[in-house]
């Protein structure tokens, strides 16, 4: 298995939430840079996810999201999306993952929507 | 930050000259193994199974489960000499055939596609069989995974996958999942866990036996992900599959088409 084509910047906004920024590809073989990227994110309690430079993700990506979903509730830290074209907020739509991960149509909106 | 791209280093639509128009209009390299929307299930008869409990049924991923969230994956060294996408193709074409005996999967008969529907008759002790289905969510030449819909034994999907690791080829089935509802997730505990790693071991076996693995043997792992049961989706009995199926009439069809298992 190669190095995972991913890269994930974390920025944080304030004490209370931070945003990764996903760029390359989401699979199952990203999993330890996604949680190294969650564990950047450090205590915030809003996680917004920016997938606009998403492109590609696999099922196994998938998976790893609702893992990572598991381990915000778990520390009851709300989990948001933007930057979804429409192929991918269909697959989160189809796989239902959007009950559970608010999707947004940009950081603003992101931003504005998990401050309330 | 966290970067791990090496030499693979992922470039932007921008640093390889796409302008960003161009780069939203060109379809991602996934888009063809990803099944297209659908709210609500929709499936014709099939000889050989009874057919019910799946047509319109919603999708349940882990997210819409019960029980607590487990991950289990069963692995199977193939050696050198299988390919990954040669084990992949097989599978793909003769998934049912490696199910143990008195399980019974109709799928379409372009064999495993994503948005395909196939129906299940599921053996669950006590001579009753189980009437459920799956969707086929994904499939390329390395993997596929199904998604099981509303009255199933669990709410989450299930990725069959191939890949080297090393010089050695290893086959493997992945499911995330929750229990349905409590009745279900009772069954898991009493018994079902077990079951249900004794059928994943028994098809990748088989499985191992088309390809040629010699002495094919399977490694079982299983990480309870989120140990809280999700009470508010308590709700889902009332689609519970296994209750329906005993007050269902037996299947239609019963000369076994060639893709059921008997």
């Amino acid at each position: 298995m190669g190095a995972p084509a991913i890269t994930m910047d974390v920025r944080r906004l304030g004490d209370s939430v931070a945003v990764v920024d996903i760029k390359g590809e989401v699979t199952s073989a990203c999993e330890p840079v996604l949680m190294s990227a969650y564990e950047a994110a450090g205590p915030a309690s809003k996680l917004v996810l920016n997938f606009a430079g998403l492109e590609y993700m696999n099922s196994g990506g998938i998976g790893m999201l609702v893992t990572l979903l598991v381990r915000a509730n778990r520390q009851r830290q709300q989990l948001a999306a933007y930057g979804l074209s429409d192929h991918y907020r269909e697959i989160f739509e189809l796989t239902r993952l959007d009950e559970a991960i608010t999707i947004f149509d940009s950081e603003e909106s992101a931003l504005e929507g998990v401050a309330r | 930050m966290t970067d791990t791209a090496g030499p693979d280093k992922v470039a932007s639509a921008e640093q390889i000259g796409l302008s960003a128009q161009e780069a939203q209009a060109t379809p991602p390299r996934d888009s063809a193994s990803w099944a297209r929307k659908v709210d609500r299930l929709e499936v014709d008869q099939r000889d050989g199974v009874r057919g019910t409990n799946v047509a319109g049924r919603r999708l349940m991923g882990p997210v819409q489960g019960f029980g607590k969230m487990w991950q289990k994956t069963y692995r199977m060294k193939a050696g050198s000499q299988i390919q990954p996408d040669h084990a992949i193709a097989v599978w793909k074409e003769h998934f049912p055939e490696f199910w143990p005996k008195g399980n019974r999967f109709a799928g379409a008969l372009t064999g495993i596609n994503p948005g395909d529907v196939a129906l299940l008759d599921l053996a669950i002790g006590g001579g009753v069989k189980l009437s459920t289905g799956v969707f086929v969510l994904y499939a390329d030449h390395e993997s596929f995974t199904l998604m099981t819909p509303q009255g199933h034994m669990f709410a989450g999907w299930i990725t069959f996958s191939s890949e080297k690791e090393g010089d050695e080829t290893i086959i493997q089935a992945q499911v995330l999942m929750r229990a349905n509802d409590p009745l279900y997730e009772a069954g898991m505990v009493m018994g079902g866990h077990a079951k249900e790693d004794k059928f994943w071991a028994a098809t990748l076996i088989a499985l191992g036996e088309r390809l040629g693995v010699p002495d094919p043997t399977v490694q079982t792992t299983s990480t309870c992900v989120d140990s809280k049961r999700q009470w508010r989706h308590a709700r889902n009995i009332w689609h519970n599959s296994a209750v329906r199926s005993v007050f269902q009439p037996p299947r239609r069809g019963a000369s076994a088409q060639s893709q059921a298992n008997q």
